[in-house]
């Protein structure tokens, strides 16, 4: 805020190199962290609490990511605050984006997996992984195409 | 605060630019602004179907090749880590490019500009690698050749998405890149110089930024979680 005030007159005034370094610093620190987090991840049962714990803390990471970058590198922070009232204000649309949207793919699947008792059972039912290749021969897309037949009614059904 | 107030009155009375900014640079914003909605678009849908569906596979087992790695070594996350980070040391060579635009200092946009330029070709390159590997191991739009996590059939959701979100992604890139190399052109044939402003190098460079903004979120969506 002090450094909207501050910068008014100048219009394009921002911290310098000094700055740019300390945000290179924080970014890299948060990507790091966001990776360790992700290695750590990788051992933990899927759909335990604390796996989604760590999901939420590397969207938080990722959202102070963002900040960094628009705020700092893309300056925005250092503009009119007009400036920025009419660039993030739409943006917030993005909430009521992301919360409806995510609840309504949730709620299908919470709908598919009551009343459609075949897309529950397909997705207990464990394949053997399918080995095919691209470009190898003629002979391997064959077989592609028929995997795919017969994986393909399970999907339509479902539908 | 009391001066922000007193400000913003007379910002708007007349005689003055209210947002401070060439008029370019706020089209540029609002450029960028409806980017992200259909890069946000793309994300939102990606995550309802995955919201929607019973299994998903997982990143860590189909992300985990290297480039020369011997064949049955897995590094899940190492190779798209160097991605990231290579998209974050471009980004900071813009800023560094923008910076000594604007002291009117030419050899410095010149040589940040080019380090900007191997950045981003060498982000395009890793794509291209990654691609070309996951072609080879079978995936591509409509084909899916890995399971979920728990071993269950998957969908070609998966590729679809991380192929389409990834190459529209790519196609940013590739095109800032040809930007950058026309602020490169114009900046060797002296055109900033003569205008008096290094201008056109910010709103390349919000573009540029905006790049890397996205691939935070893809990077976030498609291999950590």
């Amino acid at each position: 805020m002090e450094h909207t005030a501050e910068h008014t007159h100048e219009g394009h005034a921002g911290g310098g190199v000094k700055e740019i370094v300390r945000v290179t610093v924080i970014l890299s620190v948060l990507t790091i962290v966001e990776l360790a987090l992700g290695f750590w991840m990788m051992g933990m049962p899927l759909e335990s609490t604390m796996r989604m714990a760590v999901k939420g803390s590397i969207i938080i990471l990722m959202l102070a990511k963002a900040f960094y970058i628009v705020g700092y590198f893309m300056h925005l922070k250092h503009e009119i605050k007009n400036l920025i009232m009419t660039i993030v204000v739409p943006l917030a649309l993005f909430v009521w984006f992301i919360i409806a949207f995510l609840y309504d793919g949730n709620s299908f699947r919470n709908l598919r997996n009551t009343y459609d008792p075949h897309f529950k059972e397909q997705s207990t039912i464990k394949v053997e992984k399918k080995e095919e290749k691209h470009g190898e021969a003629k002979h391997g897309e064959e077989k592609k195409e028929a995997g795919h037949e017969e994986a393909k009614p399970a999907e339509k059904k479902a539908e | 605060m009391s001066s922000t107030t007193v400000t913003s009155t007379k910002m708007w009375s007349g005689g003055k630019s209210p947002f401070n900014v060439e008029y370019g640079k706020l089209m540029m914003w609002y450029f960028l602004m409806s980017d992200a909605f259909t890069f946000g678009a793309f994300l939102i849908s990606y995550g309802t179907i995955r919201f929607s569906t019973n299994g998903w596979p997982d990143p860590n087992e189909v992300f985990r090749s290297f480039p020369f790695a011997p064949e049955g070594v897995h590094a899940p996350l190492v190779f798209v880590s160097i991605m990231t980070f290579i998209l974050i040391i471009s980004s900071v060579t813009m800023v560094l490019a923008v910076h000594a635009g604007h002291n009117m200092d030419k050899k410095g946009v010149v040589k940040n500009l080019i380090w900007t330029i191997i950045g981003g070709i060498a982000f395009l390159s890793c794509q291209a690698w990654e691609w070309t590997h996951l072609f080879h191991e079978g995936a591509w739009w409509g084909s899916n050749p890995f399971l979920n996590h728990d071993g269950t059939a998957s969908s070609t959701n998966f590729t679809n998405y991380f192929f389409t979100i990834t190459g529209f992604h790519g196609f940013h890139v590739f095109s800032g890149v040809i930007i950058n190399i026309i602020m490169l052109i114009m900046t060797l044939m002296d055109k900033f110089e003569k205008r008096g402003h290094y201008l056109m190098i910010e709103k390349a460079g919000l573009y540029w930024h905006f790049v890397d903004l996205v691939w935070v979120f893809v990077f976030t969506c498609f291999y950590l979680i």
